[in-house]
């Protein structure tokens, strides 16, 4: 199926025919799911839910990293 | 407009501008803003506020300017290894506009003080390189009604965020703090000195942009930046119902110190970033 993930198109085959928040973050080679806050069509997802929310055709799909440098 | 002589030169081209002129400078003077960091996003903010007739500008930082600073927190300079950072900036701006009042504040920023330091001000930029400070500011400026630019950089990438009353806040997006060890935090990652910058700057313009009233603020809408490919990308957001601070059942009630001093996520794998 094809998402949108960070602005770009992507395409995924989920195994299944599922795939949820936590298996696109190890697709996409995001080593820890912890490093991310994910928004899901404009949403942002609480972490507890990563497991149980699945990805459909068309979704707009965000990685928002952490920055914590100012350089101070 | 009761501007002297030399005011009306020496900002002559902010006064230009259609969307400024006399009283958008009246506007600049009478207005305070906070910089929370003398660091690397604070040096180019306190410059080009103080540059720009910000009236009052309040410089926090409770550090001292080392040799490894100066390759990107511009503010100082050589022969200020050593002083106070908060000293060394408030200098640097006073020589640049001694029409303005300079306060450094030479504390570091807790739960315990940073209501009484943010209070006074129109608007506060996060220049800090920690996320308990960034959690901190981002919950006493939400919790304090105080509008304010969240920055965040690391190596080429760089993204902020501005939060005015009722937008999107900092947790709205990043609910709590990343776990030790996940994601690398200031000098161990490294940065180019002119994300650094770019970043600072894009802050100092969203100041001057809320107190002058004019053009669209970075609200509910989190900016992204590369610069090895110069890149910008927005990202749209709202704010979040589930938010702990400005969401519908909010357990942060005051601000909170977090057990996490800065750069101690080092140990981490280093994060890869695809923006
Ligand atoms: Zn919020």
């Amino acid at each position: 199926m094809k998402i949108i993930i960070n602005g770009k198109e992507d395409s995924i085959t989920p195994l299944d025919g599922k795939i949820n928040i936590n298996e696109l973050l190890a697709i996409k080679n995001v080593e820890m799911p912890d490093m991310v806050s994910v928004e899901l069509n404009e949403v942002i997802l609480n972490r507890a839910d990563f497991v149980n929310t699945f990805i459909n055709h068309g979704d707009r799909v965000e990685f928002l990293y952490f920055m914590g440098g100012g350089a101070a | 407009m009761d501007f002297t002589e030399e005011q009306v030169e020496r900002y002559s081209r902010n006064i230009l501008l259609d969307d400024v002129g006399g009283t958008g400078q009246r506007k600049l003077l009478d207005s305070s803003v906070l910089i929370i960091g003398a660091g690397g996003l604070g040096s180019p903010a306190a410059l080009y506020l103080a540059a720009a007739g910000v009236g009052t500008i309040g410089i926090v930082d409770d550090d001292h300017v080392e040799l490894s600073n100066l390759q990107r927190q511009v503010i100082h300079f050589t022969s200020d290894i050593s002083r106070p950072k908060a000293e060394s900036a408030a200098e640097k701006m006073r020589l640049l506009n001694p029409g303005v009042t300079v306060i450094p504040v030479m504390e570091r920023l807790m739960a315990g003080n940073i209501v009484s330091v943010i209070k006074d001000y129109d608007f506060i930029i996060d220049g800090t390189d920690n996320f308990p400070s960034k959690f901190l500011i981002n919950d006493a400026c939400v919790l304090g009604g105080k509008p304010f630019s969240h920055g965040g950089i690391l190596r080429f990438y760089g993204q902020t965020l501005t939060y005015v009353p009722g937008s999107a806040c900092y947790r709205c997006l990043f609910q709590t703090l990343p776990p030790r060890g996940t994601v690398p935090s200031c000098g161990e990652a490294g940065i180019l000195g002119v994300v650094a910058g770019i970043l600072g700057m894009i802050q100092a313009s969203e100041a001057l942009r809320y107190i002058l009233g004019i053009g669209e603020l970075l609200t509910n809408r989190l900016l992204y930046m590369d610069q090895l490919t110069v890149e910008f990308r927005k990202l749209n957001t709202k704010p979040n119902p589930n938010c702990p601070v400005c969401g519908e059942n909010r357990t942060i009630l005051e601000p909170v110190d977090y057990e996490q001093p800065a750069c101690s996520l080092k140990e981490g794998p280093a994060a890869k970033v695809n923006l």
